[in-house]
Parts: C-alpha cells; sequence; structure tokens
C-alpha cells in the first residue's frame, strides 16, 4: 500500500518537492507543503481530482460551461461533480441545498459556485448562509487586482482582503427591547479572530505577500476590535518577516481611494470586510470582475462568483464568465496546481487586454461562447 | 432671481467669461449661494454684537488650524470673538468648564481630538456630542474647482447619527475570549436624523436623500432606522428618496458618485462613508462639517479618519487650514453672518483654484501661514 502510494507520489507531476521530501525522510509520507491537504488527495497525471459545482441560478449554468469548457481546453485534471439547487426544501439541511450537495462539498474539500438567488420566503434558511454554517467556511478570500486592458479609474490596485465570515456583527442575534428600541449584538471571539489571522499570515506567506494590516475601530470600540487586534498581534509574533500594521477603518476607506497602492493583505472582522471587500471591487471595476474564495475547516475551499444572478439576460449567451473564471483560478491556487492556474489566468488577463472580445458589461459586443473561445484560443 | 439674474448677465457679457475669477466663482456649489450677489438677508437691530464663540484648538494640528482661523476672523473684522479652552485627548473627561462655555455660547469651534486607541479612556468627542446632544454630524463633500482629482461632479452632503447605533459603547467580556458589543438603534433617535436630513435638503435645495443601511442581514435594528426614514419621507413629497446597501453604496461611490446627493446613515456606516466620500473628493484636507443639536452646535473638520496629524506636519506647519476654514465659514451661516461667509469661502476658493499656495495634501508645499495670508489678501 505504500509503495502504491509511492508510485502515484512519483509520478505526479506538481509534487516533485514530496520526492525530495521523501528521499529526505521516507517516513514522513503524509505531508505536503500545504498544511491543508494531505496526500491521498494530491494530484496524479493519473488521478483526476474531484471539484463539486454548483452552476446556480440565472446567468449561472452559462458561465460555468464556459469554466468548463477552458478547463477542457488547458487539460487541467479536475471530474467536477455538478449538483443543483433543487426546488424544493430538504428537511436536513432546512435550504433548498440537499445533504448529497453538501456532503460532496466535504468529501472533495473543494468547489465552484455560480451565482445562487435565494427565493424569497419563509421556513428555510438563506443559501449562502447554509453553506457558511454547515460546511464552516471561516474566512472570504478575495484578490482585487487591476486588469490590465479594462481601464477604471484605479489603475494600480493589487491587494487581498480577508474578510472573517462567521461572527462579528453579522451574528444575527437582535432583539427588540422596548417598542421602539432595538438592539442588536455583535460578537467578536478569540478562536475566530486567531483563525482568520493565521489563516491570513499563511495566505500571505504562501502568495509572496509583504504585507499585513488589520482594520479596525478599536478606539471606539475597544473591547470587541481590541480583542480582534490582540489576537491579530500574537500571530504577527509568528510570521517576523511580513510587515504588521493596524489601520482605523475610517482612514482605510480614506487611503484606498486616494491611493490603494498602500495596500497589500487586509485581514477584518465581518462588517467591515464586507464594506472594505466590496469598495476594493468597485475599485477594480465591479462584482462582475472580482473572484473570491471561502475557506472553511479542514481546508475546504470554496470558490464563488459573488455577482448576482441577473436573471434578465439569463439564457442569453450575454453574460461575463470572467468573475467565475477568476475564482476557478484561485481554486487551482489552492490546490497548487500553480502553472495551470498561471496559464489560465494569463489567457483571461491576454483577452481582456486585447479588447477584441468583450462582453457588454465591459462595454463590447461579443457574446459568452466568443469570450470564451477567445480565453482557450490563448492558452 | 438674483442667480438667474447673473446667467443672464454672463451670456450678454461674452468677453466676461475669459476671465478666470468667473468660472470659479459661478460654480461655488456649498448651500447653492452664488457670491457677487448682494445680501437679501435684512438685520434685526443689535444682530451685529459680537458673538462668543468657545474655541477648542485640540491636539496635533488642532492649535495651528485654530490659529489660521483666529487670524482671518480678525482680518474680515468678523463680529465674533473666540474663549479658548484646552483639551486634549489624553484627558478623562471633558471639563465641566468646557461644557458650560458651550452651553452659554451655543456654538463652537474644534479642531481634532486625539482618541487613543484601545485604552480605558471613553472617546472625548462621542462625550462632548452626548453630553450636549449633538445628533447629527454633517460633512460636506465637493470637487474643489482647480484641484483635479480622480472623480468629478462629485457634491454630496453625509448626515450621520451621531449618538447612537454601534458606537454606544457598552462592551463586556461574556466569558474569556468572547466579548459582546451592543449596537443599539432607537426610533426617537432615527426618526430625528431622518426629519433633519430631509429638512436640510428642502433648505437647502437639494433633490434627493438616500438612506444607506444594511437591513439584508440586520433586520430588526436597519429595519427600524428604514422605517423612520420611509415615514418622514412621505412628508416631503418634493424630494426623492431612496435607499442602498451599504456595501453596494460604497462601490457605487468609488465608480459613479454623482448619483448621490444626500446620504442619510446611521453611526458606522456614516463614519465610513463620510471618509470614502472625502476619499473620492479630494481628501480630508478640505472638508467643513459639523456636529449639530437641538440647542448646539460645534464645528470642525468634517471628516478626519480618526487621525490629528502626525508631528512632521507639525514641525514644518504644513497642516491644512481649508476644513476649519471652510467650517468656520458654515458656522458664520448658523450664527446668522452669511455675507461675512460668502467673503471667506470666496477667498479660500480663490486661492486654491490660483494654485499657487496649496499645502501638501492638495499637491502643492504652502506652510499654514502661507496659504492663510494668501486668503486675507484675498478677501474683498
Amino acid at each position: 500500500m505504500a509503495s502504491q502510494i509511492l508510485r502515484r507520489v512519483l509520478r505526479s507531476r506538481s509534487v516533485e518537492q514530496i520526492s525530495t521530501a521523501l528521499i529526505e525522510s521516507p517516513n514522513s509520507i503524509g505531508f505536503i507543503s500545504s498544511p491543508v491537504r494531505t496526500i491521498s488527495t494530491s494530484a496524479s497525471s493519473t488521478q483526476p481530482i474531484r471539484a463539486t459545482l454548483f452552476p446556480g441560478d440565472g446567468i449561472g449554468p452559462e458561465i460555468a460551461d464556459s469554466v468548463k469548457q477552458v478547463f477542457n481546453a488547458a487539460e487541467v485534471p479536475i471530474e467536477w461533480e455538478e449538483h443543483f439547487v433543487g426546488d424544493k426544501v430538504d428537511p436536513r439541511t432546512e435550504s433548498f441545498l440537499t445533504w448529497e450537495s453538501l456532503e460532496s462539498v466535504r468529501r472533495n474539500r473543494v468547489g465552484l459556485k455560480g451565482p445562487m438567488a435565494t427565493p424569497i420566503g419563509k421556513g428555510h434558511r438563506s443559501l449562502n448562509l447554509t453553506l457558511r454554517k454547515e460546511l464552516g467556511l471561516y474566512a472570504n478570500v478575495r484578490p482585487c487586482y487591476s486588469l490590465p486592458g479594462y481601464r477604471t479609474r484605479y489603475d494600480d490596485v493589487n491587494l487581498v482582503t480577508i474578510r472573517e465570515n462567521t461572527e462579528g456583527e453579522y451574528s444575527g442575534l437582535e432583539h427588540q427591547v422596548v417598542r421602539g428600541v432595538v438592539e442588536s449584538l455583535k460578537i467578536i471571539t478569540r478562536q475566530a479572530s486567531l483563525r482568520v489571522a493565521e489563516y491570513a499570515f499563511h495566505y500571505a506567506k504562501t502568495h509572496g505577500r509583504q504585507k499585513v494590516s488589520a482594520i479596525h475601530k478599536a478606539n471606539i470600540m475597544r473591547k470587541t476590535d481590541g480583542l480582534f487586534l490582540k489576537c491579530c498581534r500574537e500571530v504577527a509574533e509568528k510570521y517576523p518577516e511580513i510587515t504588521y500594521e493596524e489601520v482605523i477603518i475610517d482612514n482605510c476607506c480614506m487611503m484606498l481611494v486616494k491611493n490603494p497602492t498602500l495596500f497589500d493583505v487586509l485581514v477584518m472582522p465581518n462588517l467591515y470586510g464586507d464594506i472594505i471587500s466590496d469598495l476594493c471591487a468597485g475599485l477594480i471595476g465591479g462584482l462582475g470582475l472580482t473572484p473570491s474564495c471561502n475557506i472553511g475547516e479542514g481546508g475546504i475551499a470554496l470558490a464563488e462568483a459573488v455577482h448576482g444572478s441577473a436573471p434578465d439576460i439569463a439564457g442569453k449567451n450575454l453574460a461575463n464568465p470572467t468573475a467565475l473564471l477568476l475564482s476557478s483560478v484561485a481554486m487551482l491556487r489552492h490546490l497548487e496546481l500553480h502553472d495551470k492556474a498561471d496559464q489560465i489566468h494569463d489567457a483571461i488577463l491576454k483577452t481582456i487586454a486585447d479588447g477584441k472580445y468583450r462582453t457588454v458589461d465591459l462595454g463590447g459586443t461579443s457574446s459568452t461562447t466568443d469570450f470564451t473561445k477567445a480565453v482557450c484560443n490563448n492558452l | 432671481m438674483a442667480r438667474r439674474t447673473l446667467s443672464i448677465l454672463l451670456q450678454l457679457l461674452p468677453s466676461s467669461r475669459s476671465s478666470s475669477s468667473y468660472p470659479s466663482i459661478a460654480c461655488l456649489g456649498l448651500s447653492g449661494l452664488d457670491s457677487k450677489r448682494t445680501v437679501t438677508y435684512m438685520p434685526r437691530p443689535g444682530d451685529g454684537a459680537p458673538r462668543a464663540v468657545t474655541l477648542i484648538p485640540g491636539d496635533g494640528i488642532g492649535p495651528l488650524v485654530t490659529g489660521a482661523v483666529e487670524q482671518v476672523m480678525e482680518a474680515m473684522h468678523a463680529p465674533v470673538y473666540f474663549e479658548r479652552y484646552e483639551v486634549h485627548g489624553d484627558m478623562t473627561k471633558v471639563p465641566q468648564e468646557v461644557i458650560d462655555s458651550i452651553r452659554k455660547n451655543k456654538v463652537c469651534l474644534k479642531g481634532g481630538l486625539a482618541t487613543p486607541v484601545g485604552g480605558g479612556v471613553s472617546s472625548l468627542n462621542m462625550q462632548l456630542r452626548k453630553e450636549l446632544d449633538l445628533y447629527a454630524s454633517l460633512v460636506n463633500c465637493f470637487n474643489l474647482p482647480g484641484l483635479p482629482t480622480r472623480h468629478e461632479n462629485v457634491d454630496i452632503v453625509v448626515i450621520r447619527e451621531n449618538t447612537e447605533g454601534e458606537y454606544s459603547g457598552l462592551e463586556h467580556e461574556v466569558v474569556p475570549g468572547v466579548v459582546e458589543s451592543l449596537k443599539v438603534i432607537t426610533k426617537f433617535c432615527s426618526e430625528r436624523i431622518a426629519k433633519y436630513a430631509f429638512e436640510y435638503a428642502y433648505l437647502n435645495d437639494r433633490k434627493k436623500v438616500t438612506a444607506v443601511h444594511k437591513a439584508n442581514i440586520m433586520k430588526l435594528a436597519d429595519g427600524l432606522f428604514l422605517e423612520s426614514c420611509r415615514e418622514v419621507a412621505t412628508k416631503y413629497p418634493g424630494i426623492k428618496y431612496n435607499e442602498i446597501i451599504v456595501d453596494n453604496c460604497c462601490m457605487q461611490l468609488v465608480s459613479k458618485p454623482e448619483q448621490f446627493d444626500v446620504m442619510v446613515t446611521p453611526n458606522l456606516y456614516g463614519n465610513l462613508v463620510a471618509n470614502t466620500a472625502a476619499g473620492i473628493a479630494g481628501g480630508t484636507g478640505f472638508m467643513p462639517g459639523g456636529n449639530v443639536g437641538a440647542d448646539h452646535a460645534i464645528f470642525e473638520q468634517g471628516a478626519s479618519a480618526g487621525n490629528v496629524g502626525n508631528e512632521k506636519l507639525l514641525e514644518q506647519k504644513k497642516a491644512n487650514p481649508v476644513a476649519l476654514l471652510l467650517s468656520s465659514a458654515m458656522m458664520l451661516r448658523h450664527l446668522q453672518f452669511p455675507s461675512f461667509a460668502d467673503r471667506l469661502e470666496t477667498a479660500v476658493k480663490r486661492v486654491i483654484s490660483e494654485g499657487k499656495y496649496r499645502t501638501k495634501d492638495l499637491g502643492g508645499d504652502s506652510t499654514t501661514q502661507e496659504v492663510v495670508d494668501a486668503v486675507i489678501a484675498n478677501l474683498d
């Protein structure tokens, strides 16, 4: 059994460092450089990685198709397991997502999600909330960088926002004290803050980032944001090569709109993260171009497109698949398939920079399929 | 009527277009007043008596910029005189004499007060606001003519609820490692801030009021805020009202700021939105603003982004006094001296649009004193 694993590993291309590790210490087979993946799910040239795909609603299926085409053209070793959001409430999850879908993500540890519209009504939880709670997705990572060729007022943005996703102001604990007076609880725990700070510094280290900035309002909310800052400082001490700074949120907002190059990696609690990550998305051109990735307990990664499902252009082949494509690139990087990720990433950037095939929201006239074909050609 | 006459005159005299001073005067957006118009305000006898105004220089660059205001006021012979009081950010409480003075004078001008991060001291700014019940904080963010920025056509007024919301200061540690903070929203406060916002829009000829919220997540709290805004909106049918979620709002501010006019927000979102709007319009160095309550008003730099300047600015004396000068113009209007306010604003805008005397944050290299001298020279 050990020899089988050894053979499979030695055949895989993306883990040459394993062979060096194995030569050094043949007993430590079970450990790869990434702390979140074990050897049993690593890629080898014969064994594709299984990933869950939620195409979603509205324009979801078209852009998911786009991703599948590009991945086929680039020969990425990923096998998709598609799951659709049902139209009946599953009592085991209290939402439209079935237990099977969630189990599939838990098993595969990797997924890609298109835009999902939460149907209005009672008796079920919002889809995003379900995913977050069931899979324990604690960090939302959004890399924001200016796309060359698509000019906005800001051309030199290159930052990553990491947002704590489970607690903070969005705990949903509200109640009416007396008529006309409402209280809402904001909860910060040491455990969640440490978790997201660890992930932020780990991300900075593995992606070669120099600086991590913690965004807070601890001069007013002393204990809550003070606890968040304390946790960030503790983690910062373990990574002395990365610069750590703390910025008050109003100062941060102002600096971001005046000079976004001042920031590198931003780590924040839930509410500030929501606002700042959308602000950064606005700086580079909107939600239609922004990738996003949710990280969960045990190394689960669910990449998603954060824009809406745009029901008005669904089925008309007009949708812009860039957000989902860039999110799938983020997913590949999480899987450490860096050369494939770079290949696809460069193809997308080149297509947009060329300017010949642009979808309607970027000011062009191409359809989704044309854009996808152009990306495949540029690989 | 006077405004229409001015534009007709401008059309009849094409040669006047070529002079550089007219465009800068014609696009003075503050409160919709054109300068050069005859003052139609008819005073009551005795209105010209000098008014006392409490002055709090504050920390950091505060003393520098309040000194600038004092100089300009003297040069204009404005009917105000200042009573100085020293308050610093590291005091535990605002001294009682300062509060008594503000209660007596009803108007105060303040430099920045530093708030220590994470310490055990409650913010002095918040203390002042709670004591005097200054429930509305106003920041006017606009493009200054002659100052190039990434965004054009920005003229936003952010009206922010100042007393409750996330900044109630009610926090406690439940068990070690778990901290709770209470965000309190009451109908009373939401209603009065909504009323203030619509009244401001009505009195200042603004067309639209936008409520900023996050009611899709915080359904009860921000839902209550929105309900109050909607109720007040029905009483002002001439003013358009719409609502926007705060993350979408920030995104729109960065890409299309011209769609916003007056924005009314609860405490925390107002802080962020005001600083973002100040940033896109050119920086916090020249945004005027103030805190106003039913009886009192404190005028200060609009969006200070939480800092009071660093030491380098202080020793080189290169702090930007424009924000406080424009805030003192707002104060003069509040005290019902509109022509002095107009003269001050015209002078300041002329100095900035000429471009010779600008401090570092606006792209120039002058010291505070040079800018002040230029403003005094431009007073007509």
